[in-house]
């Protein structure tokens, strides 16, 4: 069972009096491979993801990006309880998450919500609009009265910006768009916390997209939400975070303020992924640099030694394929997992 | 340079039970030998079935191609029998979809998926398949191409199954191919490879390229031209340059102002284009954009545009176009970085993004 890694507190955050909602300390969620049909043996180990730590101030939106199969998502579900974590800790509120019972931890799941990618299946395709947003409520035993139910539904339905009157309405009779509101306003409907957003608006057109994230942003001020917002699209992530997380196979590589993760990428996979992203202006796109990676995202089942990101980064040297770099605060603010980095150290 | 490819007044409709949905709905455009051609819009907005339509790959029923020509080389392709067509297709147009994990046959090896169309279309013997599969393997970057070869489909990662699509795209020689969001389900830095692979091969080969996708972004690098669809029509055409620089249908300007972009200031609000594509099945008359437009004056309601030459080689469907042009985009310009040390700034860039939106409503 968990115990309190001696390390917590790396961070340093009470030095820092800062209000912290929630806090990530070594990670680890590590999925059996089995073989046999009746006696299922682990053969081998997916390290979906393998020591990571970070933290969440209150009322900030953290986005956590990086490409398919690196963890973000496991990461979410982990921080929600979905999965029970191979290892590490999670403290929400003051809270360790991890080895709470059941009990407790339905209470606290009150307080942190969640938003999927697929607006298609993550609404039972059964349950009228109306119910689907007003079920927690019930769950919870928030309201007291059918009119009160009513009341809170139509309101919740109003702040996402949809009609009350769509309440009666099924998953079917709405657009993409339209469905995604109905999954934030069902979020909304307990009073969470912290809402976990994963990739919500990636299964969206440009146009809707935009609607989506203002919505969101809306809500997180009248609401003083705080976000953990898993996505792959690094222009949507500069623009809701405040701070950025960068995971590659089961690792984070890099966190950093927006201004300055954007400006002054330190690790050798973030200035790729920020040189991948297109510019929709052919002149300006032209002209910039661009890193383009050589190979594939290597397999979390056999991960290469040392650094994994060593055989496709632009920059490695031979120590990078002996030595786990751990995440070290190379600036204030600005963690790096790279001995490459300037302001690293000794290694 | 020739023309190639010619589509004129195509219109492709499909027939359910709510009614007749007018996928493609009177499109014209032509692209030329060794072009690359970026068609644009939201979902259901009909790029994918104007694309099916070239090839004539629309199921029917429920589909069907109501109208229109599409000359390849000269000749009329809707006019042809379907042998004529399979001989075509494959040989001399070929296409790439978006998901190669559902357009490879899983139970055959890449070897046999490529030869097939070799075979079939060029004549070689099985030895000779063969060993041009491994060749084309190695063109498209697939390391140790002699062992990838007897693989199957599910040996690949994504990229490298993309990668496979675009060698049997390749395999004959074609003089087009219909690129249908190919790098859609591919990760950031993969879709960047996948991009530069397949405009360096139609570009060294000859080979007219017509790329289909939602993402403004993805196509400016490597479009020559392009065409902006909403609702079954072509909204906008022209060079990409252009395009890009110097947007005339609000949908347009609407695309480009609602995607946060990298290369500018933050904005403290995104812009997007308020409301819902209309619904096929019931168009109302007059302009299909003219709900989500703040542009729209009475005669949108009552008259659909046309295209309108508005700039060399340049069209628009819109009866406002005079009044947008290059300084619709001059906001872009004026942006405050709202993460600039100095304050004050940013009030003012979230008090104008207010404006916008509130113009726009």
């Amino acid at each position: 069972m968990t115990t309190m890694p001696s390390t917590i507190g790396q961070h340093n955050l009470s030095s820092r009096g800062e209000d912290i909602l929630l806090e990530v300390n070594h990670l680890k969620m590590y999925f059996p491979v089995t073989s046999g049909l009746i006696f299922q043996r682990a053969v081998a180990q997916i390290k979906a993801v393998d020591d990571v730590s970070f933290f969440v101030r209150r009322g900030e939106t953290l986005g956590l990006v990086g490409e398919s199969g690196c963890g973000k998502t496991t990461t979410g579900r982990c921080i929600l309880q979905l999965y029970k974590p191979t290892e590490g800790s999670i403290i929400f509120d003051g809270q360790e998450l991890v080895g709470l019972p059941t009990r407790q931890m339905r209470a606290m799941r009150r307080q942190m919500q969640v938003i999927f990618q697929d607006p298609f299946s993550s609404l039972n395709p059964r349950m009228t609009a109306g119910n689907i947003v007003g079920e927690p409520l019930i769950v919870h035993g928030l309201v007291k009265s059918k009119a009160e139910y009513r009341d809170r539904v139509g309101e919740l339905l109003q702040n996402v910006g949809l009609n009350p009157y769509m309440a009666d309405r099924f998953p079917h009779e709405f657009s993409g768009g339209q469905r995604q509101r109905i999954g934030v306003a069902r979020a909304l409907s307990v009073d969470p916390k912290l809402i976990v957003c994963d990739e919500p608006v990636s299964a969206l057109d440009v146009s809707i997209q935009a609607q989506v994230i203002n919505l969101l942003e809306d809500l997180q001020e009248r609401y003083n939400l705080t976000y953990l917002f898993i996505a792959h699209d690094l222009s949507v992530v500069r623009h809701i975070s405040d701070r950025v997380a960068v995971m590659y196979l089961g690792r984070m590589v890099e966190i950093a303020d927006r201004v300055e993760i954007y400006r002054n990428p330190l690790h050798p996979y973030t200035k790729a992924l920020l040189s991948a992203v297109p510019i929709p202006d052919p002149v300006i796109d032209a002209q910039r640099e661009r890193i383009i990676l050589t190979g594939e995202v290597p397999s979390p089942l056999n991960p290469p030694s040392g650094c994994v990101f060593h055989p496709r980064c632009p920059v490695a040297i031979d120590d990078c394929s002996k030595v786990i770099p751990d995440m070290r605060e190379v600036e204030p603010g600005h963690w790096a997992a790279c001995i490459r980095a300037p302001g690293y150290g000794s290694y | 340079m020739a023309t190639l490819l010619e589509v004129k007044d195509l219109k492709t409709s499909f027939y359910t039970f709510e009614g007749v949905v007018k996928a493609v709905d009177g499109i014209t455009y032509e692209v030329d030998e060794g072009e690359t051609l970026g068609l644009v819009g939201e979902s259901g907005c009909g790029k994918s079935v104007s694309a099916l339509s070239l090839m004539r790959l629309i199921p029917d029923p429920p589909g069907k191609i109501t109208d229109g020509e599409i000359l390849f080389e000269g000749e009329d392709i809707l006019k042809i029998d379907m042998d004529d067509m399979r001989r075509i297709r494959g040989a001399k147009m070929s296409m790439v979809f978006q998901e190669p994990m559902t357009s490879l046959n899983p139970v055959l090896t890449v070897e046999k998926q490529l030869s097939e169309t070799l075979q079939l279309h060029k004549g070689m013997s099985k030895d000779e398949a063969r060993r041009e599969s491994a060749n084309l393997l190695d063109r498209v970057g697939i390391p140790d191409p002699e062992r990838r070869v007897k693989q199957y489909p599910h040996q690949f990662s994504g990229g490298m199954r993309q990668r496979v699509m675009i060698a049997m795209a390749l395999s004959c020689n074609p003089k087009l191919i219909i690129a249908d969001e190919p790098t859609t389900a591919l990760d950031v830095t993969i879709q960047a490879q996948i991009l530069e692979l397949m405009k360096g091969l139609t570009t060294e080969f000859g080979v007219a390229l017509i790329i289909i996708t939602h993402n403004l972004g993805v196509v400016a690098r490597y479009a020559d031209r392009m065409n902006i669809m909403y609702a079954g029509k072509i909204i906008e055409r022209g060079g990409a340059k252009e395009i890009y620089s110097n947007p005339r249908h609000p949908y347009t300007v609407g695309l480009l102002k609602s995607v946060p972009r990298l290369d500018l200031p933050r904005r403290a609000k995104l812009d997007p284009i308020e409301g819902q594509p209309p619904d096929l099945v019931n168009l109302p008359p007059g302009c299909a954009f003219r709900a989500r437009c703040r542009w729209a004056v009475d005669k949108c309601a009552t008259e659909t545009p046309p295209l309108m030459q508005v700039g060399e080689g340049h069209l628009t469907a819109c009866w406002q176009a005079d009044k947008l042009g290059p300084s619709t985009l001059d906001f872009l310009k004026d942006l405050t970085d709202i993460d600039a040390p100095t304050n004050g700034a940013s009030g003012v860039s979230a008090a104008s993004a207010k404006d916008n939106q509130a113009s726009g409503e």
